[in-house]
């Protein structure tokens, strides 16, 4: 979990009102259905650090004598800032995944249609499980668990998307430069016989799609 | 739920083209049982739309058995396997395919009647289909009354109207945008949950989420299955 993520995640859930630092994570648990793992150790250094900066201050204690913490008005200004500001350090041009098929598609000795369909299946099983809980989940009551798990829904599905474009791309080259193929990209076994027509039927169902 | 309401084994089928032959289906062996909704997947050319008839007994398989509601295919004539058809699968189209000079009701209802069910009892059970799929409403509409989200609702009581247990639903979504064909499929998984049997043919992975299990058929054959389902909420935990 990147650490910016879990900065300005505790941050926005004072917006309600003032908390105590065990609230922190158990809201935070409540909203993202346990998924962030976030440890109590690291909720509490993220607030030492809020405070530090000035965006979270004490706001004495809770009736239960726990110390009670609020965002000042430069915490709320640097919210809406951080709202208004497009991510753009992310993980994705790391991603094994795209990592793993580029050089794939690189390597003749590499038959990409299985790697290709393993990773089909495995993305399709986690879209299914995913859509499960989704199915379980009632927006009214919890909307950022909900559109946490549409986040996870959307971007499995552009991932099967991106891989059947990924086959088919693959395999058209193939199939459009068969003396290349015959030279450094010896076929891995049967397969080759039946490229021109998978190549074909990749291409044609990628057009349907768009 | 373990009462198998299809059973296809080893069916393979093959076209003639000209000199040649073409294979559609290369041996796909697919169970799907009561409560089951089962995707399959696979680029256009791969076999999808062969299995779905085959499945239905529209088209009869080169070799290999298809059984449905525990009735083998293959025993049967002709005349018995339109009575199968009529009475135990329902099918769903992307363009819906009501028959326009009917309202929604007699739609649900007309497999009923074919089948020799008088009309007050076949309008009865239309009735509960449409209840079925939140659609009261419309029983005395005409289709072109209807939006296309409502008559592919109709569509679906239409496939599971009396005794029929399963529904085989060519792209059901195809025609639909994204959040009517997320209303579609909430009825679909609402009527398979209850009991009824589904093969759901499609090419956007979202929609196969709502399935049980999804297949990948390349070149007639089944190349891939997804596996039992897992605990969603450790792999969220691994992921983050």
């Amino acid at each position: 979990m990147q650490r910016n993520a879990v900065r300005w995640g505790l941050l926005a859930l004072f917006v309600d009102g003032p908390k105590y630092g065990y609230q922190l994570r158990t809201e935070l648990d409540t909203r993202t259905g346990g998924s962030w793992a976030v440890n109590v150790g690291q909720i509490y250094t993220t607030l030492d650090r809020l405070v530090r900066d000035g965006f979270v201050a004490t706001a004495g204690s809770d009736d239960q004598g726990r110390e009670l913490y609020a965002l000042t008005e430069r915490g709320r200004a640097a919210l809406a800032d951080w709202y208004l500001t497009p991510v753009t350090e992310t993980e994705r041009p790391r991603n094994e995944l795209a990592i793993k098929l580029a050089m794939a598609a690189q390597d003749p000795s590499v038959d990409i249609t299985i790697v290709v369909q393993q990773q089909r299946t495995e993305s399709m099983r986690q879209l299914r499980d995913y859509t499960d809980l989704r199915r379980q989940a009632n927006e009214d009551v919890d909307l950022t668990w909900s559109m946490f798990l549409d986040h996870l829904i959307f971007a499995l599905e552009g991932e099967l998307r991106w891989l059947d474009h990924v086959e088919g791309t693959v395999l058209r080259r193939r199939y459009t430069r068969p003396a290349s193929a015959s030279t450094s990209a010896p076929a891995p076994g049967s397969k080759s016989a039946s490229f021109p027509a998978e190549a074909a039927d990749t291409a044609e169902s990628g057009r349907a799609r768009r | 739920m373990s009462d198998v309401v299809l059973r296809l084994a080893e069916v393979e089928r093959v076209y003639r083209a000209g000199e040649g032959s073409v294979r559609a289906l290369a041996g796909v062996s697919l169970t799907v049982r009561a409560g089951e909704l089962v995707a399959v997947m696979g680029p256009s050319g791969s076999g999808k739309s062969t299995l779905l008839s085959i499945a239905g007994g529209l088209e009869v398989p080169t070799s290999g058995s298809v059984e449905v509601a525990g009735v083998g295919l293959g025993g049967l004539d002709s005349t018995a396997v339109a009575h199968l058809r009529r009475d135990r699968i329902g099918y769903v189209f992307q363009d819906f395919n009501l028959v326009t000079d009917l309202t929604a009701a007699e739609n649900v209802a007309l497999p009923l009647e074919l089948g020799g069910s008088s009309a007050r009892s076949a309008r009865a059970a239309a009735g509960a289909a449409l209840d079925e799929v939140g659609l009261p409403e419309v029983a005395d509409r005409f289709p072109d009354q209807l939006s296309g989200g409502q008559q592919q609702r109709v569509a679906i009581a239409r496939a599971l109207v009396g005794d029929r247990r399963l529904v085989l639903a060519d792209e059901p979504t195809g025609a639909l945008d994204s959040q009517t064909g997320l209303a579609v499929l909430q009825v679909l998984r609402a009527r398979i949950d209850a009991g009824a049997a589904g093969v759901l043919v499609t090419h956007e992975a979202r929609y196969a989420g709502w399935a049980d299990r999804t297949v990948f058929l390349r070149d007639g054959r089944l190349v891939d299955a997804t596996p039992e389902r897992d605990d969603a909420r450790r792999l969220l935990a691994e992921r983050s």
